[in-house]
């Protein structure tokens, strides 16, 4: 019980220190993208005097809450190290399902709803399953099933638009008018998306285990952590998350549209995460972030619409966009190993 | 009852463990008392890794029997291990770098909120986890500057130090240590064997597999010597110097112990 060498460390105090909370909140994930968010904004304004009217500016939100809530699985995946390619066409059959059942089969709003999110569920649990029980790499299972989901979109659609879609299809594309600007039910719901995302993945012990999969799977399993088991989760709420986004695509378009979500929201959902500082070697980031990093993208469609830049630019812009954002990844992921 | 001695807390019988035409394990004896350091020596390829999976539940022996506190087990994973109370800590840094210290103190066995909140909302007590992980870092004297710290900013040895104290607040009986200082410098290396001492001076055995004879030398209360797949002898730091025990680990020297069990085989 005794030894002599006794250099007893002081008590640490458990709560953080004023410095540290300081220190803490200048590293805090999201300030980085919140200053681009600003500059890019500041750019556009200066460019457009419409940029900055509230009416623009709940445009804006309404483009930013299908990529939103795509980018929010989007996250979950990353964060384990993954990456997930399917989730746009995914997204296009979920809307397909839901507006065929309702238009083509008669079915009533809230089961062809529930339907078109249980097909996005399904994919879910298909890359999952792969990813965990295969041991395929999730870039490459995703590449597949990418391709399953845009083959089927079209074989269940036909090649058919679907409109005149019954009121309840519509309800999230519906406006309320807040403070002088119009709201979709919509952005309200990518909102508490967010909030519940948020709270699973920095207040729950799952959450704990998400980081600790992408962050060092070996180390994860040796504490007792079932890994595939949260993989199989992330992936699953990551189909969830794409068949609510497909709902919120057809409130917004009006339509089932078979060519819907097959190049730009797919790649604007890596883009928002990785704008919003998540790093694609997992283990780091947040859905926070996220958000931000998907704002910023769809202030810079807005933004290059309004100042009149043709829509094959934009693509041009978001593929450096997302390049940039990768490269500066890397290069703070080689510093600090 | 009647007997002084105290009884092991973790010994093993007649352990086998073959893999295709190689042996292993060729019926291996242990055990581990109370209070004690007892290190595992042996040359690569004597069976010190298989010996301590076993123990561990990485892997399941062929024969042989375990037994716990008087009590026989069988770990079928190392998670089963964990729950009986043995822990352990492996050579190549088994922390989750990008997360803090506390949250890799707690990793996989977070503590929730009391209430609705915990029950209901799942969520994490992190004010309890920080105080629970900063008591044990300041009993085992490990000094870093904050319990929020991500250990990525740590040194090698402070990380090593992060998993030795994960194993020591989570171990009820044993704490395994494979090669622990294997991947650090000659300070760093110091500072995790104080801290292995630290962990025997507050009641948990010890089990030490070490190729370094002067650290096996200067910790050990016991040295249980390994030879092809068999304890050959079981030595203390008293009895025996350094250049004799390596004798036994290699076969130069013949123990009693050995030629009983040679001519058993015969």
């Amino acid at each position: 019980m005794t030894t002599t060498e006794t250099t007893v460390a002081p008590e640490r105090p458990p709560r953080r220190s004023a410095a540290e909370r300081l220190r803490g909140a200048a590293a805090a994930p999201g300030l980085g993208p919140f200053v681009a968010l600003l500059l890019t904004m500041a750019f556009f304004s200066l460019k457009s005097d419409r940029f900055l009217q509230a009416q623009n500016l709940s445009l804006v939100m309404q483009q930013v809450m299908v990529v939103g809530v795509l980018a929010i699985g989007q996250t979950f995946v990353i964060l384990t190290a993954g990456i997930d390619l399917s989730c746009g066409t995914v997204m296009a059959l979920g809307q397909i399902v839901m507006t065929k059942l309702a238009v083509a089969n008669g079915v009533p709003a809230l089961p062809a709803i529930a339907l078109g999110i249980l097909t996005c569920i399904g994919f879910g649990i298909l890359n999952g399953g792969l990813v965990t029980a295969v041991r395929l790499p999730a870039f490459i299972v995703t590449l597949g099933t990418l391709n399953i989901a845009f083959a089927l979109t079209h074989i269940v659609s036909n090649d058919l638009t679907f409109s005149g879609l019954p009121s309840q299809l519509l309800f999230f594309g519906r406006t309320f008018r807040l403070a002088g600007a119009d709201f979709t039910y919509g952005v309200v719901l990518m909102l508490v998306l967010y909030a519940v995302a948020w709270y699973a993945l920095t207040q729950t012990a799952w959450g704990r285990h998400v980081y600790a999969v992408g962050d060092n799977r070996e180390a994860a399993r040796l504490t007792g952590i079932k890994t595939e088991r949260v993989l199989l989760g992330v992936f699953t709420l990551a189909g969830l998350t794409y068949g609510i986004a497909a709902m919120l695509l057809v409130a917004r378009t009006e339509l089932g549209d078979p060519n819907a979500g097959q190049t730009t929201e797919n790649l604007d959902s890596i883009t928002a995460v990785v704008l919003g500082g998540t790093s694609l070697f997992g283990g780091r980031g947040s859905v926070i972030g996220t958000l931000i990093g998907a704002t910023i993208v769809g202030v810079f469609r807005n933004g290059l619409t309004l100042i009149g830049v043709e829509v094959i630019y934009q693509y041009l812009v978001t593929g450096i966009l997302v390049i940039l954002a990768v490269s500066v990844d890397q290069l703070t992921h080689r510093r600090r190993t | 009852m009647s007997s002084p001695e105290p009884e092991p807390i973790l010994e093993a019988h007649g352990l086998v463990k073959h893999y295709g035409q190689v042996v292993a394990l060729d019926g291996v004896d242990f055990d581990l008392y109370p209070g004690e350091i007892l290190a595992i020596i042996g040359d690569n390829g004597a069976g010190k890794s298989t010996l301590i999976k076993a123990l561990s539940g990485a892997l399941q022996p062929d024969d042989g029997k375990i037994r716990l506190e008087g009590r026989d087990v069988h770990f079928r994973s190392p998670l089963d291990a964990r729950k009986a109370g043995i822990e352990t800590v492996y050579q190549d840094l088994a922390v989750s770098p990008a997360l803090d210290i506390a949250s890799n103190i707690f990793l996989g066995r977070e503590a929730r909120r009391r209430g609705p909140l915990g029950h209901v909302l799942r969520m994490l007590d992190k004010g309890r986890m920080r105080r629970e992980a900063a008591r044990h870092f300041a009993e085992l004297q490990i000094g870093i500057q904050s319990i929020t710290q991500a250990v990525e900013t740590l040194s090698g040895g402070q990380r090593q130090g992060v998993a030795v104290a994960r194993a020591a607040t989570w171990a009820r009986r044993v704490v395994i240590m494979d090669e622990p200082t294997a991947a650090l410098g000659v300070k760093e290396t110091r500072q995790v064997l104080d801290l292995i001492r630290r962990v025997r001076d507050r009641g948990l055995p010890v089990i030490l597999i070490s190729h370094d004879m002067p650290h096996v030398f200067e910790l050990a209360d016991r040295i249980h010597i390994m030879r092809l797949g068999r304890r050959v002898a079981v030595v203390t730091p008293k009895t025996h110097t350094m250049p004799e025990a390596v004798a036994i680990m290699t076969g130069a020297t013949r123990t009693e112990l050995e030629q009983a069990l040679t001519k058993e085989g015969e």
